[in-house]
């Protein structure tokens, strides 16, 4: 009789290693003897040290995360996607689980009974062979006992290692580079290479490399008058050429560069320079080709010629981010690191984006973040929150002017989107007509918010007030500025509303130092991290920066530190609340990235001890800024 | 006059001396059942899947598939299904059919998506052959998501909708075993969020 369901399944596997490597009636008949098990989120398939289960596992959807316990915490290991396997180690090794296998998320898991599989194995060399590699390079962690006591970085020696082999692959660099002959002019030769944009050009003859003609031939030739602009090219160059072979590793490549003290390899096809040139390595192809390191992934940003390829910078910022948290890097500079490379994708987006219309923009503009984008606070990938300001325009154009930028608005969110930002679910976006007008309706748009502090214009207030220039012509977001400052000037009804606003969420301790839960809802017995720990952080240093006149520092940490300076009386409780922001902000970082979400609902249960103490300490100096911020503005009487 | 005392058949008897053991751990059979339409009376069965969870596992060798041999024919209904009048499909008249499914369900708890069509599709299969009602117990999954939702029970859901609700993957749908699959995906989500 067929089975469906197995045929199903075995379709599934047969996409992933080492399946792939099985005969389909094979796999069909491995995928008849499954059974499918669905986890709920945080649902447990196997505990660490539990006796073995007859079946190893395959992740349908959803994912799996493995950790490892270390007194009360949970570290995460390892997470499994779909298609990978867990729990297959224990059969081979014979011993119990080393690890928790727990539910990141709604999971369906493929149980595939180890009787049935261990004869495809046996008899396969190809499943053999994937599983001894998986297993031995297992084997340096993460249960090594020359990496006991150092949980917290077992995710650090997995990139390590994953750095290692990286290091040894293939490098990726131009192939069919662009050439010229050793008889033309420098002159046509630097101006190939300047509206090329690249930094070397191999010299030929008859297909072969006969030397390179570098920035630095021109800088110390040519620009120092060494040689005139017009002989020809083959009496500056460098001559030869270091040749090397096709599918050079990194390693390779960074060897030769280093022995040869050049910047640039040429590829032939049999790394002679008797063989047709193929391609060209640059340092910067092995600089980007090492790691995900901060500056890389801005030069690649700026690089990037697709949206996909912005996705994949911001993919290996999450990479990152999870990488200097757990190195205990400090969180602000984490946070200014991903808020250049989160502009910087975004800048490279509306180039994009602009190069997608028909026209060049009509008139000069700005697009500015708001919210915590525009704090830089976005450690996590959360929903966008944008806005654009474009220059006043006669009457007649302004529909037109105004529907173009709203239609370049909609391509760049459409794009952000598409790298990972969620949409704002309040459509806080640019692509909004709302959000999208010329300076003279935005300067109206905030004094009016500053002028009628309704409770929505203090809610708009507490968004809209902290912007950042993302592109553009920055002087248009100066002159909201000079709008904020001004109008709110000894302002005090206004102060008194923000104030009043600043209020509303008081430290979250209860009378007897008790965490206050969520009492009801989907987050039940969670804590509120955001609400109850950053929003009162936030909206306290905007408050008292707005008040004291303190422009461009829209990071709440540095608000507080930058008050600290100008009150000196004050000074302590400033220092201490810049502090705490930046704890809370890490609790909730961890939290989102353990998770995959956003991290806002922190559960109470899974807190070490030393944990809940950092978090309440972290609440105090809330009571003391507001303690501060009710005197100040008189808000006893207010509300 | 002496009555005619009509021969119960094997299968029969022993389909219904398996309700007198009980089953531990605990067998349920989910089931969909494709027909040439929605009229209990006048359309027929084409085909049933069904596949047997255990122990909150859908256990993949405990699965039945059969496609049913059938005089009765509707041109109209081949689109949802796919099932052809002459397919390549193995059959089995309809009367081998209810032998091996009874032979396969037992005692178990029964459960498909609007299982009362599908309950009374086997019903009206078992009548003409002049045997009784299927005596399982049966639980149906939008009753169930509708008791998670706190909806008046007259309100129906589609599985379609409920697969995007619960984000299962709609593939082989229209298919008996593929929407028991679908299904069977379905009841272990909602078994374990009503913790049944």
């Amino acid at each position: 009789m067929k089975n469906p369901i197995a045929e199903r399944i075995a379709d599934f596997l047969k996409q992933f290693h080492p399946f792939s490597e099985i005969g389909y009636t094979q796999l069909l008949e491995v995928a008849k003897s499954c059974s499918v098990l669905y986890l709920e989120k945080n649902q447990i398939l196997f505990h660490v040290s539990d006796a073995i289960h007859d079946s190893f596992y395959v992740v349908a959807s959803g994912a799996v995360g493995l950790s490892v316990s270390s007194d009360t915490d949970d570290v995460l290991i390892d997470k499994c996607d779909e298609g990978d396997i867990l729990g297959l180690r224990p059969f081979f090794a014979k011993d119990n689980y080393l690890m928790t296998a727990k539910a990141r998320e709604e999971s369906i898991v493929y149980a595939i009974p180890i009787e049935v599989f261990r004869p495809v194995v046996m008899h396969n060399s190809g499943v053999l062979d994937f599983l001894l590699q998986s297993f031995a390079s297992n084997t340096r962690n993460p249960m090594d006992k020359n990496h006991k006591g150092k949980l917290i970085s077992e995710n650090v020696i997995y990139d390590e290692q994953k750095n290692e082999i990286q290091y040894y692959q293939p490098i990726h660099y131009t192939k069919n580079p662009i050439t010229a002959s050793a008889s033309d002019i420098v002159k046509y030769v630097a101006q190939t290479m300047a509206s090329r944009k690249i930094g070397s050009i191999i010299i030929h003859e008859d297909r072969l490399p006969v030397g390179i003609v570098t920035d630095k031939d021109l800088r110390s030739k040519i620009a120092t008058g060494l040689f005139p602009i017009d002989i020809t090219v083959n009496q500056i160059m460098s001559a030869p050429v270091i040749t090397v072979p096709e599918n050079l590793s990194i390693a390779e490549a960074q060897m030769m560069m280093l022995k040869h003290n050049v910047g640039h390899l040429c590829v032939t096809k049999d790394g002679s320079n008797q063989t047709e040139i193929t391609g060209i390595i640059s340092e910067h192809d092995v600089v980007v080709a090492q790691a995900n390191n901060p500056g890389v992934l801005l030069r690649q940003s700026r690089r990037a010629e697709k949206t996909s390829d912005l996705k994949i910078i911001r993919e290996k910022l999450a990479d990152l981010i999870q990488n200097s948290i757990d190195k205990n890097i400090p969180i602000q500079h984490i946070c200014s690191l991903t808020g250049e490379i989160n502009n910087a994708i975004l800048e490279r987006l509306i180039t994009l984006s602009i190069a997608k219309m028909d026209t060049p923009p009509p008139a000069k503009f700005a697009w500015f973040n708001i919210g915590s984008q525009g704090r830089k606070e976005q450690l996590l990938l959360t929903d966008q929150d944008n806005a654009l300001v474009f220059e006043d325009v006669e009457d007649e154009r302004y529909e037109e002017v105004k529907a173009y930028f709203l239609s370049l608005a909609k391509k760049v969110t459409k794009g952000l989107n598409k790298i990972g930002y969620a949409y704002c679910p309040a459509d806080m976006m640019a692509s909004n007509p709302l959000w999208c007008k010329s300076i003279s309706d935005w300067k109206n748009q905030f004094k009016g918010w500053i002028q009628n502090p309704g409770e929505r214009g203090i809610l708009m207030c507490t968004i809209f007030f902290d912007y950042d220039f993302v592109y553009g012509e920055e002087s248009l977001i100066n002159e909201i500025s000079d709008v904020v400052f001004g109008e709110t000037e000894n302002n005090d009804l206004f102060f008194a509303y923000l104030g009043a606003d600043a209020l509303k969420n008081p430290a979250p301790l209860g009378f007897f130092r008790q965490f206050l839960v969520e009492n009801d809802g989907e987050h039940k017995d969670t804590f509120d991290i955001k609400a109850r720990g950053l929003v009162p952080l936030v909206d306290a240093a905007r408050l008292l920066a707005i008040q004291c006149r303190i422009r461009n520092n829209d990071n709440t940490a540095f608000r507080f530190m930058k008050l600290a300076e100008k009150e000196p009386q004050n000074a302590a409780v400033y220092e201490a609340c810049s502090e705490a922001f930046l704890v809370l902000l890490r609790f909730r970082t961890e939290e989102g990235l353990r998770n995959g979400n956003d991290g806002r609902y922190l559960s109470l249960k899974e807190l070490s001890k030393l944990d809940k103490v950092k978090l309440k300490n972290a609440f105090q100096p809330i009571s003391e800024i507001q303690e501060i911020i009710k005197n100040r503005f008189q808000l006893t009487y207010f509300t | 006059m002496k009555k005619i005392q009509k021969e119960t058949p094997k299968f029969w008897e022993n389909y219904l001396a398996g309700f007198h053991t009980q089953d531990s751990p605990k067998r349920y059979v989910v089931f969909d059942c494709e027909t040439t339409g929605l009229d209990i009376k006048k359309d027929r069965i084409l085909s049933i899947g069904a596949v047997a969870i255990v122990e909150n596992q859908i256990k993949v060798p405990d699965s039945l598939n059969i496609f049913v041999q059938q005089d009765f024919f509707k041109a109209e209904s081949v689109p949802i299904h796919g099932i052809l009048k002459e397919g390549q499909e193995e059959k089995v008249v309809e009367a081998e059919a209810i032998i091996q499914f009874l032979d396969y369900i037992k005692n178990a708890t029964l459960v498909a998506h609007h299982a009362n069509f599908d309950i009374e599709m086997i019903n009206q299969a078992l009548h003409r052959l002049e045997l009784g009602r299927l005596k399982n117990q049966y639980m149906d999954t939008d009753i169930m998501y509708q008791k998670l939702k706190y909806y008046p029970e007259d309100q129906h859901t589609s599985l379609d909708e409920l697969c995007d609700v619960f984000k299962i993957k709609k593939s082989d749908r229209h298919t008996a075993s593929g929407d028991a699959f679908i299904t069977a995906l379905l009841f272990l989500k909602l078994k374990q969020k009503l913790d049944i």
